[in-house]
């Protein structure tokens, strides 16, 4: 078939790259791995260091549809896997009745045709493994640690089988597996048995050399100068203990704003001016102000080089 | 697969077995999915490359990143054949010490109660209740410790219900209708929807933290509280357990099989700080940092058992427990030494934390931890 299949790491290396998306050798042999076994991807680490990007850029890559399903407690079925439009069923039923047909015909016959395939509302796990996709769909299971537990139990049969059993007309089964890409900010302990059918990795924070790149490509305006301190200043807020230390998503909004402020380099006043673009809690920026900012200063310089 | 060449086929099998093994001796569950699928991986990666060796290892073998430093190790003693590596490992179970003394214990437990079995068995269980409901947990020895379990077990530890976003089918109308369930009624009337259906919020139990102090000052406490956080964990769900000490390890895990003895000895195993120094405010500051403000402590109650005593700065503390006081639903804070006549939270510690503390109680005997329970049931009392 004519869609993208990676045949070595280097392959998708340089795939995600083009989507402006840099990779480490890890996240790329995973993510290589998970192509070719067919298998999902679950993906656990600090927020902010590009986990959901990952779903995003290879849908764009792969040209496969980007189906989401945001998780949130409460989650079910309905919402997740599929829904009957009970609106128009009963409109069916409205209809057949005016028509006379609801007492000749069959009670049997009369729910054969309320549970028809064009009454069916599909959600995000149905529309994964149903539709004649031509490119596997990426399937992205955003945040599966707000769903509460519950919900992982209809994943199981979705991630091992790629299928989807409907009660009332069959199974739905995929002619291409979706890619599937799970994240988790580990709020919770995801079961086991869910573990267990994906391959796993841990997304750390890019090393300096890594996020300048990131960063470089995400921003525009700013230059390499710039870049480069914004990298080292956010290593270096993560090294002291924050609250909410900066992920990369974080590191690209401040060197957007610092370039939309017109700044070639990191000084104590345009730290203060956009700090809130970065740290966001009082705490955390107090740590930073009231600290020797000078002393600062001068270590990002070193780093950046 | 390809099966051109069965040679190579044969020696990866034999590689991954041999890996998987290893690992396993190191103490780290691998299913036999798992291994499966290391196998795949490695066929389908080949195993030329160090890290692309590395990397399929760790996308398939590893599915917590606690272990992931344990499979550096292996991984480095068993591709690179490091000796010395290899000596390292050996030296994770250093904790084997602790588990003969446990075992002894166990042993000595059994005798006593082999002994005192020739009495009625409800008599004794009966009059041990009466006995032990107030005494102190530092006056306790093994048989009576081991008694107390079992009484702890009896205690009910529920966590209290909250509004879920789950919505549940209610014979009220009123709410949000059900339009699944009045279609189906529907149908029995010839589509008119005479009977309707509604929905409600439905609850669920609220999660129940424990901070459990292990350090030196707490240790005549300690092994009688952790079989009470013990009997809550094997309870129910959505309970989480980790232990304060000079760090923070996260013991739910080793106390939620069903065997609280063997719990106990992995969860001692698994803290290699018991009875070290107290860096309490610390350990605090660990915990909000990886596991509270992501969200484990958000909307929970969370309980201290701990003394308050801390050689860190009394402002880590007050700052910290600041921290938690936002994201928690309820801070209760068990010390069992507020018992002793006389007590005034004079620790620093204690003083620091306790403007943040929406329950401040005794846990020293049987009695102050049933009403900790009846707290964390939220039964009546208001906090």
């Amino acid at each position: 078939m004519g869609f993208v299949e990676p045949e070595n790491v280097e392959d998708v290396g340089a795939g995600l790259t083009a989507q402006g998306y840099f990779a480490s050798e890890g996240l790329a042999t995973a993510m290589f791995l998970a192509m070719s076994l067919r298998r999902p991807l679950f993906l656990e680490g600090e927020p902010g260091v590009g986990k959901t990007e990952l779903a995003k850029s290879l849908a764009t890559w792969t040209g496969g549809q980007l189906i989401r399903l945001q998780c949130y407690e409460g989650l079910d079925a309905a919402q997740a896997v599929y829904e009957w439009d009970y609106t128009r069923q009963l409109l069916h039923l409205r209809t057949a009745e005016a028509s006379g047909r609801a007492s000749s015909t069959a009670e049997g016959e009369l729910e054969d045709e309320l549970y028809d395939e064009r009454f069916l509302v599909k959600r995000p796990l149905l529309q994964a493994v149903s539709e004649g996709h031509d490119v596997p769909p990426v399937l992205l299971i955003d945040e599966v640690d707000r769903a509460d537990d519950e919900f992982e139990a209809f994943l199981l049969e979705v991630l091992s089988d790629y299928a989807v059993t409907v009660p009332e007309i069959g199974r739905f089964s995929a002619d291409v597996p979706p890619r599937v890409i799970i994240t988790s900010n580990r709020t919770r302990d995801v079961h086991d048995a869910l573990k267990r059918r994906c391959l796993y990795h841990w997304v750390n924070h890019p090393d300096f050399e890594l996020e300048v790149t990131i960063v470089a490509s995400r921003t525009t305006g700013a230059c390499e100068t710039l870049v480069r301190q914004v990298a080292a200043a956010a290593e270096e807020f993560r090294s002291v203990g924050l609250y909410k230390p900066p992920g990369v998503a974080e590191s690209i909004d401040w060197a957007d704003a610092l370039a939309r402020l017109g700044a070639t380099e990191l000084t104590a006043d345009t730290i203060q001016a956009t700090l809130g673009a970065v740290l966001k809690y009082r705490e955390d920026q107090e740590r930073v102000t009231d600290n020797d900012m000078a002393a600062l200063i001068q270590r990002v310089m070193a780093r950046a080089g | 697969m390809t099966s051109v060449d069965t040679a190579p086929t044969t020696s990866i099998e034999r590689i991954a077995v041999a890996f998987v093994a290893a690992l396993r001796q190191v103490g780290i569950d691998v299913p036999v999915g798992s291994a499966l699928r290391y196998h795949e991986a490695l066929s389908t990666i080949g195993v030329n490359s160090r890290t692309s060796v590395y990397w399929a290892g760790r996308a398939t073998l590893v599915h917590d990143p606690e272990a992931i430093g344990i499979y550096d190790y292996v991984f480095a003693a068993f591709w690179e054949a490091k000796a010395v590596v290899l000596d390292t490992i050996g030296v994770i179970d250093e904790q084997e010490v602790m588990l003969a003394v446990e075992d002894e214990d166990a042993d000595d437990d059994a005798e006593e109660l082999g002994e005192e079995t020739d009495l009625p068995v409800i008599t004794l269980r009966y009059s041990r209740h009466e006995l032990l409901g107030g005494k102190d947990f530092s006056d306790y020895d093994d048989a009576e410790l081991d008694e107390a379990q079992r009484l702890m077990q009896r205690m009910a530890v529920v966590g209290g219900r909250r509004p879920s976003r789950r919505r549940v089918p209610t014979r009220h109308t009123g709410g949000r209708p059900d339009l699944a369930r009045t279609v189906r009624r529907a149908l029995r009337s010839g589509g008119e929807p005479i009977e309707r259906r509604f929905t409600t919020h439905g609850d669920r139990l609220r999660r129940v933290v424990f901070l459990l102090d292990v350090s030196g000052s707490m240790e005549t406490y300690a092994r009688a509280l952790a079989r009470f956080v013990q009997a809550a964990v094997a309870g129910r769900r959505r309970v989480e357990v980790f232990t304060l000490g000079t760090r923070l390890t996260r013991v739910t895990r080793e106390l939620s099989g069903r065997n609280p003895d063997r719990a106990l000895t992995q969860a001692t195993d698994a803290v290699q700080d018991w009875s070290g120094g107290t860096r309490l405010g610390e350990s605090l500051r660990v915990f909000n940092d990886e596991w509270g403000q992501r969200g484990m402590a958000r909307g929970a109650t969370v309980v201290l058992l701990s003394d308050g005593w801390d050689r860190g700065a009394p402002e880590v503390m007050a700052e910290q427990m600041g921290r938690l006081h936002r994201i928690a639903h309820k801070v209760i804070w068990v010390n069992p030494l507020k018992a002793s006549p006389g007590y005034e939270p004079l620790a620093q510690g204690m003083a620091a934390a306790l403007p943040y503390v929406d329950r401040f109680i005794e846990g020293h005997c049987l009695d102050s931890l049933e009403v900790l329970a009846e707290l964390l049931a939220e039964k009546g009392a208001p906090a």
